[in-house]
């Protein structure tokens, strides 16, 4: 697929407005992908301290933000603090599917295409938040933007040899048109399912040091218990023998 | 030479082996495909798509929308949905 894009692209002379950069921007779609549920440790916080960066370093470029959250824990965040919300969507995060995505990628794509410098709606940028998923160890929040695309002329020899001279049919505007949206969907439907992996790996990590936590706790008690049973053992036998003690002397005083 | 084909849907690999021809149904009009064809990018509508395995058996799925691209022999099918 990116193959594929990036050889429409390259190949292409048209101004797409999905691939030109606005002279101007002036507001700025950040989508943060975090978790519905708790128990996961950091993640979800990770996800929105790194959208929070991100809006920082936008304002400082004189844009305006606009906050599309995934998952309830960025959504209570948000509205916690009374931010303004532009699109939320809650449910999926540990299962997204592609409708999932799709409809979030719609929504961007709608808000990106409508002309920003008269449309308070409108987008001249979108960027994504999500966890990339290196490991069951390691995940990383990080902060990516989608469009506009850059055509990045690689220093690196592609692959395999040259891209080939595509030919395209209908025409390569019309392929463009159709294309773009679809990678954008799956850009999206990528980040949330690196995320949900993320966010089961993150969630098992702190399972597992819950129970660790708790397994020492346990030890420790079981521990404590026994020694003031055996306290109390022990004083109950320094009692009756110190009862019989005194019985047996005071028996033979009276003899 | 056979062609290579994979046919994808944003969740799984639907169908991948060789073939001898495959058809499709583009924006312009129904496409066959056969070894050694240049480079194409082509937009799929919905309409069914053809694949004749090079064991002889012909496999068809019906899609909706999606995208044909061949290079050097290879086929890739995306598309949104397969029924």
């Amino acid at each position: 697929m990116t193959r594929a894009v990036s050889a429409v692209a390259t190949f292409s002379t048209t101004n797409h407005p999905l691939t030109t950069a606005s002279e101007n921007p002036k507001r700025a779609a950040v989508l943060i992908i975090s978790a519905d549920r708790g128990m996961a440790g950091a993640y979800s916080n990770n996800a929105i301290k790194e959208g929070e960066q991100l809006a920082a370093l936008l304002r400082e470029r004189g844009l305006e933000t606009k906050s599309y959250l995934v998952g309830r824990k960025a959504v209570s965040y948000y509205k916690f603090r009374n931010r303004q919300i532009s699109g939320q969507w809650t449910g999926f995060s540990d299962n997204p599917t592609y409708e999932d995505a799709r409809e979030v990628a719609d929504a961007l794509i709608e808000a990106f295409i409508l002309d920003a410098q008269v449309d308070v709606n409108g987008v001249d940028e979108i960027h994504i938040v999500f966890t990339e998923f290196k490991s069951m160890l390691t995940q990383n929040a990080m902060a990516r933007r989608m469009l506009p695309l850059e055509v990045v002329e690689s220093e690196a020899p592609a692959p395999a040899g040259l891209l080939p001279m595509y030919e395209f049919e209908p025409s390569s505007e019309v392929v463009l048109n159709a294309l773009l949206p679809r990678y954008i969907q799956a850009r999206v439907f990528n980040a949330m399912l690196q995320s949900a992996a993320s966010e089961h790996a993150a969630r098992r990590r702190a399972m597992k040091s819950a129970t660790d936590n708790a397994d020492d706790l346990i030890k420790s008690l079981t521990r404590l218990a026994n020694a003031a049973r055996q306290a109390e053992i022990t004083q109950e036998i320094s009692e009756i023998v110190g009862g019989a003690d005194a019985l047996a002397s005071a028996s033979a005083g009276s003899e | 030479m056979v062609l290579k084909v994979e046919l994808v849907s944003p969740t799984a690999r639907v169908w991948s082996g060789e073939a001898t021809s495959v058809s499709a149904r583009t924006i312009e009009g129904d496409i066959g495909i056969l070894s050694n064809h240049s480079p194409l990018f082509g937009v799929l509508v919905d309409g069914q798509v053809v694949i004749h395995g090079t064991n002889g058996e012909a496999t068809e799925f019906k899609v909706s929308g999606g995208f044909l691209s061949v290079a050097n022999n290879r086929v890739s099918i995306l598309t949104e949905s397969i029924n």
